[in-house]
């Protein structure tokens, strides 16, 4: 339970840290608040050859609102997205996915950008993202390029992150009017992985019906799943479209049926919050 | 815990018998170790440093029994590199008491409350609820669950630490005795 032996530097600026990714080839790896990669190196999954690690680059610990768009930088942490005022106004549904990231004392050191960098299908803000739109902005010693959301998450733990590409930034964007957010998932133990999840944005006309609806499920598949729910017109045909749309797995936690059932049941809760957040936001 | 590859130089990896200097404040101490990038903060205060106050249970950020403070915020020592540490302020169960030996006020909690048996979880839940009666001195019985959440205990059941966690907050409010 001790990590391998890896070289090491701790970059001052992201040009240097961009350089030392493309120094040391497909074999380093980019350490940020290390809450994911940490365990996989003391449990020896992961064996870089060389870390980088960016916790100085202050530059990056920012997040910002702005021109209808929140924007994370790759050293903000968890606790400091979630607290930030500015970002659960202009976006609910980040602070309500926050909140869900295993306990406190991990979301202290955990940052946003890395988790959905990790792409851990598990994840809550990889559902996000996927739900949301947005993109990633990498950068290398070549350049920089900005990826959107749809096209982020290759696979399991998988996202489009080059070997010599560090992401500075996600940006999400906000809120608009008439619409809501709500966030559900169950898990064996508060802050455990979840068994099952869903993020749902919601809108509503000035009739206050629904007008569109879409949801991300965590954990039923290999990528942050994304179902188009607005033919369903209200929450309770939702949880049945869901639950004929999901194709979850079984394993220890939980057999592929209780998956799909609470897909259909997380379903229904966190359309009908978003739907009355959404009349909610509408009136006011 | 199996340490005894922990310490060894250069076994052949390119970069693994790197040593890095390293300066650490831990309950208000100055240390200067030099170590190997892979050295975790945990291992680092119990080997180097000979603080074995806190103790590695899960050492995959599961069980919470390493958590220290690093600048006053709470973190998992088992998942956090020393080089990565180097120029922090950490606090560690040790430098909780008072200097007279006098416990805390969430140390006299526990006391008070029972809220430990065997012991080994308890530095992590001291440390754990120090920081968060800082960020909240009034917690609710829920946020006391809250704050708790991320630490294992096999003995007491947690009713008692929950209870710790609320007589630690009177403590604290009633003022140093």
């Amino acid at each position: 339970m001790k990590p391998p032996p890896f070289g090491y530097s701790r970059p001052g600026s992201v040009t240097q840290a961009v350089a030392d990714l493309a120094a040391h080839g497909p074999d380093a790896k980019v350490l940020a608040g290390g809450q994911s990669l940490l365990p996989l190196l003391n449990m020896r999954l992961a064996t870089p050859a060389h870390l980088v690690d960016i916790n100085r680059l202050s530059e990056l610990s920012y997040v910002s609102v702005g021109d209808g768009e929140v924007r994370i930088g790759a050293l903000a942490r968890h606790a400091q997205v979630l607290a930030d005022r500015t970002v659960q106004a202009a976006q609910p549904l980040i602070g309500q996915a926050l909140r869900l990231v295993a306990h406190p004392v991990i979301r202290n050191r955990g940052t946003t950008v890395g988790s959905i960098v990790h792409a851990d299908p598990s994840g809550e803000m990889t559902a996000v993202l996927a739900l949301l739109g947005g993109s990633v902005r990498l950068v290398s010693a070549a350049g920089e390029r900005s990826v959107p959301a749809a096209e982020f998450f290759l696979g399991p733990l998988e996202s489009d992150v080059r070997e010599d590409e560090l992401a500075t930034e996600v940006t999400l964007p906000a809120l608009g009017p008439r619409a809501g957010t709500a966030f559900a998932e169950v898990s064996r133990r508060s802050g455990d992985y979840a068994v099952c999840g869903v993020a749902v944005i919601a809108e509503v006309g000035d009739d206050g019906h629904m007008v569109s609806a879409r949801a991300a499920y965590l954990s039923v598949a290999g990528t942050p799943l994304v179902l188009d729910l607005t033919e369903a017109g209200g929450p309770e045909d939702a949880a049945r479209l869901a639950t004929d749309r999901v194709s979850p797995g079984g394993d220890i936690h939980a057999t592929a049926a209780y998956r799909r059932h609470l897909a259909g049941v997380l379903t229904r809760r966190a359309l009908g919050a978003a739907l009355a957040q959404a009349k909610e936001r509408s009136v006011g | 815990m199996a340490d005894r590859d922990v310490g060894q130089e250069g076994d052949g990896t390119p970069g693994s018998g790197q040593l890095f200097p390293v300066s650490l404040t831990v309950n208000g101490a100055v240390h200067t170790v030099r170590v190997p990038a892979r050295r975790l903060l945990s291992d680092c205060l119990r080997h180097d440093l000979r603080l074995t106050g806190t103790h590695v249970g899960c050492e995959h950020g599961v069980c919470g029994a390493c958590t220290v403070l690093l600048d006053g915020v709470a973190v998992r020592s088992c998942l956090l590199l020393t080089v990565t540490a180097d120029g922090g302020a950490i606090t560690t169960v040790e430098g909780l008491a008072g200097p007279d030996g006098a416990l805390s006020a969430v140390q006299q909690a526990f006391a008070d409350c029972h809220g430990l048996q065997c012991g080994f979880c308890t530095p992590g839940f001291l440390t754990m609820i120090t920081a968060a009666l800082e960020q909240n001195p009034d917690p609710t019985p829920e946020q006391a669950r809250e704050i708790i959440g991320g630490n294992l205990c096999r003995c007491t059941g947690y009713q008692n630490i929950v209870a710790a966690v609320l007589r630690a907050a009177e403590l604290m409010r009633a003022g140093p005795a």
